[in-house]
């Protein structure tokens, strides 16, 4: 070997020291970078866990006196008594998400399709940002402007309301009373108006992942753009339209200022939606920071705890289903 | 170098000359000192047996081409040789990889391998900062240089990957924005700026036009001065342009390892005419 | 008898476009309403004072919000230095250590159930770990509450981001015998930064505005404080606070809030998309 013509570049053997000895410091930072980056991973999922056992926790005082049922089924809210139910707050926040639900998600539907499949190309971008910028507003500049602009205009409405559903019978009784402008119908429109964006890029997203043979096809056999929205994207999407109305039930339920502002804030049911009552999360903004006594903090806590599992419930079905849509668009690739 | 070789192929049994013909070959006139000896490998992903039984060995100072149809398990080999496969919890090796007498698959810590050992990939990977920057990245993982020495450096590796001229006006921009040649010519600078003994090339050209990958080719025969190269590539008429040894493989095993004007012009295997005939691949 | 089918199919189609043409319509008209009126009564309550002067006592002709402007800025800024190193860290370890294996998996499942929680639990769940132990509101319980509420965002865009970045140039890096936090930090961060920071504003766009979390956990504070455990001024309690009082000049007051944190708001929405337009991952 010695008589080669090539020049031997100089051999390190690889098990010596390396050319530095920058080497055992990269693998303690290698291994600190990979604990902090678990440790921040585990503080991301244990959030969740954290905090449905810490609201637990706390509401235990009202636990222990109302019990479950009998704290649900309650429709007695005195805090001079220190006697506290659930029940019409849950009711109210059921009926207002509900009527929410019942406006926002045709329209959603619509916003979704429409910028999708219907707009052209110049119109599409900026109404999808102005629907998009809807999400941006914060809550509470929505309950402002719910009771300070929308409410006077919607007592306007009431009167005809009033006259032409309340005429009608059986559901007449929900249409009744006077036109104050704020209650429930209007806590459940300026919902709807909040949610909307959620649903409709969820939806427009969705859509646009049908894939353009699917689409293209339907469109060669004359199928209209009705048909093909209809016929053929919604059923591919299904889970995840549906996933996304879940996402939007989820803020309905557990938004707090903008209902608080236009809601009325009545701890008495009413059967009538043109009447003020109060959701769960309107009656903690209220009366949070005025709850003197312990058990009166921990039947509030303890109202959060029921919002928690209703709304936990629904963003678990709502991101399973969105995600189920992925896993088949996965399974096609 | 080694005296005890196992089977397989060994360069020095091709080189020794058999037959007549094979004395005007100037790569076996002198005898070669080897720089990689893979002994026996087999390599797994997951299941898949995709490398079968494969020996050889690199000579120092020459370059080395696999050739094969795609999924012969030639980028697989040359990923071997830096244990790239560490990466992936699915793939797994067995067998000797020995550079300079040592086996680097047993080893623990595998970032002095890898100064070792440079690679450079199918596609362009220019890191997202500057052409002076991407020279630095390697050389500052393994030395602390002041400024000068570092531009030192940088100005000559980029000189040995022929890149210097083009782009010594714009060290401060964006490698992003160089041609995908250029992007490839200073990935190559980038391997060599860590002082490397091999440099792995899996191929380089094939995201290139034809302009981009003759300076590469070039590039090849001026680097083996230096270095010790080895070239995975699906294009047969580059590795006979650039290449000083040739392998074949076939579904994972290595069909025949020549002297590559001997293994283009009269191969021993009916396999490896077939493929280099363009009957096959 | 074809032809009357054809009639009726394109009827359909000819009112449903124009029913969600409406839809679409009612969106943008709610959209330029609320910023409509928030423009129009925000100015009419703009006030050099407002910046100058801290929040007066009930019953004065006065203006100010200073203290709750510096508050909200001190409060964003806590968020901001508790959530980006947490959300950072975490997408992280989705998009580089866990892939798509089964606890990363689990982990995004429940990143997004995080990513759409109810502020208000979030202001609970931080009153229960830290309002109520310590015994009282404090600044740097707000800075939590809303660092949880921006720290799923960051988690998604960060894990998505850095997916994009293609295996070629991570192991082009490795290749050079980098270890993996160099990699990472020099290499794939720096290739998905525009990504990354689009969450971060669009995180900081969803908690300026939050309010609802703020009321556990701030409450708020008539003087001004930078004592961030102590309760702490801050803009979107004091719109609640002013905007349901009988007093003229505080309702002004929070129309004026409203509409600067409305304008910020948007701002930073606008740059995040402006932004996200721009990302361009280097495969």
């Amino acid at each position: 070997m010695s008589g080669s013509d090539v020049v031997l570049p100089k051999i390190q053997p690889l098990s010596e020291k390396p050319k530095s000895a920058g080497i055992s410091w990269h693998l303690s930072a290698d291994f600190l970078f990979h604990k902090t980056a678990v440790f921040a991973a585990f503080l991301v999922a244990g959030a969740l866990f954290a905090t449905v056992i810490a609201i637990a926790y706390d509401s235990r005082t009202s636990i222990h006196v109302f019990g479950i049922w009998g704290f649900l089924k309650s429709s007695d809210w005195n805090p001079v008594t220190q006697t506290f139910g659930a029940f019409p707050f849950i009711i109210s926040t059921l009926i207002s998400s509900a009527i929410a639900m019942v406006l926002g998600v045709p329209v959603s539907f619509g916003v979704a399709v429409f910028i999708a499949e219907i707009a052209p190309a110049w119109i599409k971008k900026p109404v999808a940002t102005a629907i998009e910028l809807l999400a941006a507003i914060p809550s509470i500049v929505y309950g402002l402007w719910g009771l300070v602009v929308f409410a006077p205009v919607f007592a306007k409405i009431e009167p005809w309301i009033n006259d032409k559903l309340g005429a009608i019978p059986g559901i007449g009784l929900l249409f009744q009373g006077p036109p104050m402008g704020i209650g429930m119908l209007t806590a459940g429109i300026v919902l709807a108006i909040m949610i909307l964006p959620y649903m409709s890029s969820i939806m427009r997203d969705v859509f646009l992942i049908v894939p353009s043979s699917l689409r293209e096809s339907a469109y060669a056999m004359g199928a209209t753009t009705w048909e093909v929205a209809w016929n053929i994207i919604l059923p591919y999407t299904r889970s995840a339209v549906v996933g996304g109305i879940f996402l939007g039930l989820g803020r309905a339920l557990g938004e707090t200022m903008a209902v608080t502002f236009v809601i009325g804030n009545s701890n008495v049911l009413s059967a009538s939606l043109l009447m003020p009552g109060a959701t769960i999360p309107s009656v903690l903004a209220n009366e949070f920071a005025e709850a003197t006594t312990k058990l009166y903090v921990s039947s509030l806590i303890y109202l959060g705890l029921i919002l928690i599992a209703v709304t936990l419930a629904v963003r678990f079905c709502a991101v399973l289903l969105i995600r189920r849509l992925g896993r088949k668009e996965g399974a096609a690739a | 170098m080694s005296s005890d070789r196992p089977q397989g192929y060994s360069l020095a049994s091709v080189a020794v000359p058999a037959k007549s013909h094979d004395v005007a070959e100037p790569v076996v006139a002198c005898p070669l000192p080897v720089k990689i000896a893979a002994r026996n490998i087999n390599f797994y992903y997951g299941k898949f047996h995709a490398i079968k039984g494969v020996s050889l060995e690199i000579s120092q100072n020459r370059v080395t081409a696999f050739i094969g149809p795609s999924g012969c398990g030639k980028s697989t080999l040359l990923r071997v040789f830096n244990r790239m496969y560490d990466l992936y919890p699915g793939q797994r090796v067995e067998g000797e990889v020995i550079l300079d007498g040592e086996n680097i698959l047993t080893l623990k810590s595998i970032g002095p391998l890898r100064a070792r050992i440079g690679m450079v990939f199918q596609k362009p990977t220019p890191f997202p900062m500057s052409i002076y920057e991407n020279i630095a990245f390697g050389v500052r993982l393994y030395e602390k240089l002041p400024r000068s020495e570092m531009d030192d450096r940088v100005e000559h590796t980029l000189n040995k990957a022929g890149l210097w001229n083009e782009v010594k006006d714009k060290l401060s921009q964006s490698g992003l924005g160089l041609s995908g040649g250029q992007q490839q010519r200073l990935c190559i600078a980038r391997a060599l700026a860590v002082s490397p003994e091999v440099l792995l090339l899996d191929e380089p050209c094939s995201a290139l036009d034809p302009i981009s990958t003759a300076k590469i080719e070039e590039l090849l025969f001026e680097l083996k001065e230096n270095w010790t190269v080895v070239i995975v590539t699906h294009n047969m008429q580059q590795a006979a342009r650039s290449s000083d040894f040739t392998a074949f493989l076939l579904e994972g095993q290595l069909i025949e390892y020549q002297p590559t004007r001997k293994l283009f012009t009269t191969p021993s295997d009916p396999r490896t005419e077939a493929y280099i005939t363009g009957r096959f691949g | 008898m074809m032809m009357s089918v054809y009639v009726r199919r394109r009827s359909v189609d000819v009112t449903s476009k124009i029913l969600m043409g409406a839809a679409t319509l009612v969106g943008v008209f709610f959209l330029f309403w609320i910023l409509w009126t928030t423009l129009r009564f925000g100015l009419a309550g703009m006030h050099w004072d407002l910046f100058i002067k801290d929040t007066p006592p009930p019953g004065t002709n006065a203006f100010g919000l200073r203290n709750a402007f510096v508050g909200s800025l001190i409060l964003l800024a806590v968020s901001l230095l508790i959530g980006i190193p947490v959300g950072l860290m975490g997408g992280t370890w989705l998009a580089e250590y866990g892939f798509r294996g089964p606890t990363a998996n689990a982990v995004r499942f429940i990143n997004d159930i995080m990513l759409s929680a109810p502020s208000i639990e979030i202001g609970l769940f931080v009153y229960a770990i830290m309002v109520a132990p310590m015994g009282h509101f404090s600044a740097l319980s707000g800075s939590v509450a809303l660092a949880i509420l921006m720290i799923p965002i960051i988690v998604r865009t960060t894990d998505e981001m850095l997916s994009l970045v293609g295996s070629d140039m991570r192991e082009a890096a490795i290749a050079l015998g980098a270890p993996a936090w160099v990699v990472i930090t020099k290499v794939t961060w720096k290739a998905a930064r525009a990504g990354i920071l689009t969450g971060i504003l669009i995180g900081l766009a969803r908690i300026t505005g939050e309010t609802a979390p703020l009321l556990f956990t701030v409450l708020n504070n008539q003087f001004f404080s930078g004592n961030l455990f102590h309760a702490m001024a801050n803009v979107p309690v004091v719109i609640f606070q002013f905007a349901l009082s009988p007093y003229a000049n505080w309702q002004q007051m929070a129309w004026a809030a409203a509409f600067i944190t409305i304008l910020f708001v948007l701002a930073l929405s606008l740059i995040a998309r402006w932004f996200l337009g721009k990302v361009q991952v280097p495969k």
